[in-house]
C-alpha cells in the first residue's frame, strides 16, 4: 500500500533521476523526504539541493536538465506560482525535466486542499501534463513522461498531476515494477541536443531580436507538443506491453454505449463514476470520460469519444474568473466544427476540495437530460448545495457578517 | 597564456605571491580574446572591458550563467561572441542556474557519463540589478552552499538595459529614470549604495574582490588567486556607462580610474575573510572631481551647488577609509 505521494517518490526512484533540486510545500513534502531518505541511505544514487524557492528550484532542475542529467522535481500552488517566469523558460530550452505537481487551490484565500487552477495556469508554457486518478498511475505515469518528454521527436518538460490530500494522502494497492525491467522501458537519458562540455561549447537560451526567431521557436514548441500526441500512443503501447496496465490519453468508464457523459480529471473522478454506476441503476445510460493528457490536449481521441453523445457535463474544478470553467472551453473549441457535437453544458466543482456530493451528480446528470430534451445548455452551473450554504451562514454569522 | 609560467624575475612580467603567480604589468596580461568584437553593447562600455578582462583570465572552459541585463545581449540567435557555453536564464535566479550545472556536471564525471576532461568552470555573469537586488536569494543559496562557482557583477550603479532606472547599487544623489532631481526631491536618488561586498562577505565565501576595468593587471591576480579556491568567488565590476552616467564614450577608462583614485571604488579583496586594499591612492583626489564630469550628477553642480549633498558624499567616502585607516 502506497500514498500518491510515496507512488510518486517510487517512480522517480525507478526512473533513476539524477539530480533532484527541490523547495518543501503542503501536500508534496512527502514525495521530497521520502526521496531524501532513500539518497541519505545509499537506495538512490542522486544529488538532492533544497533550494532557496521554487523559482530557483526550477532554474536548477532545468539547468542541469540542459546539462545533459535527467532532474526530477515537485511543487504545489503557490510554489508553481512562484517559479511561474521558468516554466516558460524551461520548456523553451527544450529539457525533458519531469515535474509532480500536488494540485492545491491558490491563494487567496490561502488554503490546503485540491483545485486544478494551480496546473492549468501553467497551460500554455510549453510543459506536456497528465493528470492522475489513482496511486498506481502515478507511479506509472512518472515512468511513462520520462520516455515520452525525452523522446527526440518532443523535449519538452513535462507535469504529472495528483490531488493533494485525496491522492496524495490516500493508500491504495500499488504494484512496485522491477527496476531491470523498468530500464528496458526506460533507458539512459543521453542527449544529442542540449549539453555542457569543453570540447563543444554550446549558447544555449541566447536572446532573439523580432519576432521572425521567436515565432520559429515557439511554433517548433507546439508542434513538438504536437508530436507527442503519436509519441504517447507508442509509449503508452509499449508500457502496457511491459507492465499490462493501459493508459490511453482519455480513460471511458462505462462510455461506449453512453447518452450522457460527465468529463473530469484527477481523483474526483472516482466519485463521478460511482454517480455513473447509481445512474446506471436508475436506467439511465451515463458514461464518464476522464481526460488524463492535458497537453498536448487530445483533441482526436475526445472528438471521437463524445460526438453523437447526447449530452456531455463537463465538471471544471477550477475557475477562471469571468469566464468560467477552463476545460469546458477547451472541449467546446474541439467540438465547435463537428455536425454531431453533443449539448455540452458546464459545472464547476469541487474548489479548494469541496466535495461533489451523489445528490449533486445526480443533479448533473438531470440537467442533461433535460437539457438534450429542451436542446438547451444553460448557463455554467457553480454548484454549492443548501447544506453548505447554510454552514456558510453560521460561519459568516461567527465573523458578525450574517 | 602569456602570464602562466611566468616566475620572479622574467623580464618584468610576473611575481610569486605565496605560491601564486601574480602578473606584474600589463605585459602579462593573457593576449588570449575570449569575447571577440561585434557585440551590440554601447560604444565605451566598461563592463564590457571588464568582462574582456576577466575572460581573458578564466579561458574557454567555462560555461557563463547569464541574468536578465545589458549583457543578455551579448548572445543574439544565431551569434555569439564567446568561445565558451552560456546559458541565459532570467533575472532573478543566474546563481539556480549554475547550481544545477555545476551538480550535472559533477553527477555526470562521477557516474562515468561525462570524461572529466570536458568538465567547465561554471560563472554567473550578471548586472548590479540581479546581483545587489532581485537575485539575492538564489545567491545567498550558492554562496551557504558553497557552490564551486564565479559570480562576475559588472556594476553600472542602475537598471541599465531597460533604459537607466534606480537600482539597490545606485549611489547616493545619482539621476536615473526613476531618481529624477526635482523641486522635491533635488539630489535624485535618497538611498545609499548597498554594500555588496559585505552582503557576501556575511555568508564567508572563500573569496571576494572588487575589480575595475582600468585595472586590468589587479583584476588578472584577483583572479589567479581565487582560482586556487574551491566556492564561491565573487568579482565586483564598477563600471562606468557612458549612457547611464552621462560620459563621452571615449571616457570610460579615465572615469574607471578617476573612480578609485577619489577611493568612491575601493579595489580590494578578502581570502576567507581576510580584508586586504589591493590598490590604495597615495593621495586620495576629492571625490568632485569624479562626479562633476559626469551627467547624472550634474544636478549638483548646476543650477545651484548641493553643498550637503556633496559633503555627504565626500564624508561617505571618507568614513569608509578612515574605518580602515588607509585614510593618509
Ligand atoms: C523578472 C523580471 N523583472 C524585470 C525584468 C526587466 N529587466 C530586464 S534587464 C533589467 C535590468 C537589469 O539591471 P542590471 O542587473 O543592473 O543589469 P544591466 O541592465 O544594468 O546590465 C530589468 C529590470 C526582467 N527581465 N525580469
Ligand atoms: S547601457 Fe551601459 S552597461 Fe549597458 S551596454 Fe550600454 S554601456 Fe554597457
Ligand atoms: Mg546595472
Amino acid at each position: 500500500m502506497l500514498t500518491g505521494n510515496a507512488a510518486a517518490a517510487w517512480g522517480v526512484r525507478l526512473a533513476e533521476v539524477d539530480y533532484i533540486p527541490i523547495y518543501p510545500i503542503t501536500p508534496q513534502t512527502e514525495i521530497i523526504e521520502t526521496l531524501a531518505g532513500w539518497i541519505s541511505n545509499g537506495v538512490m544514487d542522486s544529488r538532492f539541493v533544497t533550494m532557496d524557492s521554487e523559482h530557483s528550484m526550477l532554474t536548477a532542475a532545468g539547468s542541469a536538465s540542459a546539462t545533459g542529467a535527467r532532474a526530477f522535481t515537485a511543487t504545489s500552488s503557490q510554489g508553481l506560482l512562484y517559479g511561474f517566469e521558468m516554466l516558460y523558460a524551461v520548456a523553451g530550452w527544450r529539457v525533458p525535466l519531469v515535474m509532480v505537481n500536488v494540485s492545491r487551490g491558490l491563494s487567496s484565500p490561502i488554503t490546503l486542499e485540491p483545485d486544478h487552477n494551480d496546473v492549468l495556469a501553467a497551460r500554455d508554457t510549453g510543459f506536456l501534463q497528465i493528470h492522475c486518478e489513482t496511486c498506481q498511475e502515478v507511479l506509472d505515469s512518472i515512468l511513462m513522461a520520462y520516455r515520452l518528454a525525452e523522446d527526440e521527436r518532443v523535449l519538452l518538460p513535462i507535469f504529472v498531476n495528483l490531488d493533494g490530500f485525496y491522492l496524495s494522502f490516500t493508500r491504495e494497492p500499488v504494484e512496485v515494477p522491477d527496476v531491470e525491467q523498468v530500464r528496458n522501458f526506460l533507458p539512459l537519458y543521453q542527449p544529442k541536443h542540449a549539453f555542457f562540455k569543453a570540447s563543444q561549447p554550446m549558447a544555449q537560451s541566447a536572446a532573439v531580436l523580432g519576432g521572425l526567431a521567436y515565432s520559429y521557436f515557439k511554433y517548433q514548441m507546439h508542434m513538438a507538443s504536437q508530436n507527442a500526441l503519436a509519441v504517447y500512443k507508442e509509449v503508452c503501447d509499449e508500457f502496457e506491453t511491459g507492465f499490462g496496465r493501459n493508459y490511453d490519453t482519455i480513460e471511458g468508464y462505462m462510455l461506449d454505449d453512453a447518452d450522457y457523459v460527465l468529463v473530469m480529471t484527477n481523483s474526483f473522478s472516482t466519485l463521478g463514476k460511482a454517480a455513473v454506476n447509481a445512474a446506471r441503476e436508475r436506467g439511465l445510460k451515463a458514461g464518464l470520460l476522464r481526460l488524463r493528457l492535458l497537453r498536448p490536449f487530445p483533441v482526436t481521441d475526445l472528438k471521437a469519444a463524445v460526438t453523437g453523445k447526447k449530452a456531455v457535463a463537463v465538471i471544471d474544478q477550477n475557475i477562471s474568473i469571468g469566464k468560467g470553467g477552463i476545460l469546458h472551453s477547451e472541449i467546446a473549441s474541439c467540438l465547435y466544427h463537428e455536425k454531431h457535437r453533443p449539448l455540452l453544458l458546464s459545472f464547476i466543482a469541487g474548489l479548494g476540495g469541496k466535495n461533489i456530493s451523489p445528490d449533486e451528480f445526480e443533479f448533473i446528470i438531470n440537467k442533461m437530460v433535460t437539457g438534450a430534451d429542451t436542446e438547451d445548455a444553460g448557463t455554467a452551473q457553480l454548484l454549492y448545495t443548501d447544506t453548505e450554504w447554510q454552514e456558510m451562514g453560521r460561519l459568516k454569522g461567527m465573523a458578525g457578517k450574517g | 597564456m602569456a602570464g602562466n609560467g611566468a616566475i620572479e624575475g622574467d623580464g618584468g612580467k610576473g611575481v610569486k605571491d605565496m605560491g601564486v603567480e601574480r602578473i606584474k604589468s600589463i605585459k602579462g596580461i593573457p593576449p588570449e580574446e575570449n569575447v571577440l568584437p561585434g557585440t551590440p553593447a554601447c560604444a565605451g562600455c566598461g563592463g564590457l572591458l571588464a568582462l574582456r578582462h576577466c575572460m581573458k583570465a578564466l579561458g574557454q572552459k567555462i560555461v557563463i550563467v547569464n541574468a536578465a541585463g545589458c549583457f543578455t545581449l551579448l548572445t543574439i540567435y544565431p551569434y555569439t561572441p564567446f568561445k565558451n557555453s552560456w546559458l541565459y536564464t532570467a533575472m532573478a535566479c543566474a546563481p539556480a542556474g549554475a547550481q544545477g550545472i555545476r551538480d550535472a556536471l559533477d553527477i555526470l564525471i562521477k557516474k562515468g557519463r561525462l570524461d572529466p576532461d570536458e568538465d567547465l568552470k561554471v560563472v554567473v555573469l550578471t548586472g548590479d540589478g540581479a546581483a545587489y537586488d532581485m537575485s539575492l536569494s538564489s545567491t545567498s543559496g550558492a554562496i551557504n552552499r558553497n557552490l564551486d562557482f564565479y559570480y562576475i557583477c559588472y556594476d553600472n550603479e542602475a537598471y541599465g538595459n531597460t533604459g537607466v532606472q534606480w537600482s539597490g547599487a545606485t549611489p547616493f544623489a545619482s539621476k536615473t529614470g526613476t531618481t529624477p532631481p526635482g523641486m522635491i526631491r533635488p539630489m535624485g536618488a535618497e538611498l545609499v549604495k548597498k554594500d555588496l561586498f559585505a552582503i557576501w562577505g556575511s555568508h564567508k565565501p572563500p573569496y571576494l574582490a572588487t575589480i575595475s576595468p582600468a585595472h586590468p593587471v589587479d583584476l588578472i591576480n584577483k583572479f589567479k588567486k581565487a582560482e586556487q579556491y574551491n566556492g564561491p568567488k565573487l568579482f565586483i565590476a564598477l563600471s562606468p556607462c557612458p549612457p547611464g552616467w552621462g560620459i563621452d564614450t571615449s571616457y570610460t577608462v579615465k572615469l574607471a580610474k578617476l573612480a578609485v583614485d577619489t577611493g568612491v571604488w575601493a579595489l580590494k579583496e578578502a581570502v576567507s575573510g581576510d580584508l586586504k586594499h589591493t590598490v590604495v591612492p597615495k593621495r586620495f583626489k576629492p571625490v568632485e572631481e569624479y562626479l562633476q564630469v559626469q551627467g547624472r550628477f550634474a544636478h549638483l553642480f548646476k543650477p545651484v551647488r548641493q553643498e550637503a549633498a556633496l559633503n555627504k558624499i565626500q564624508e561617505g567616502v571618507n568614513e569608509y577609509w578612515n574605518r580602515h585607516k588607509l585614510l593618509l
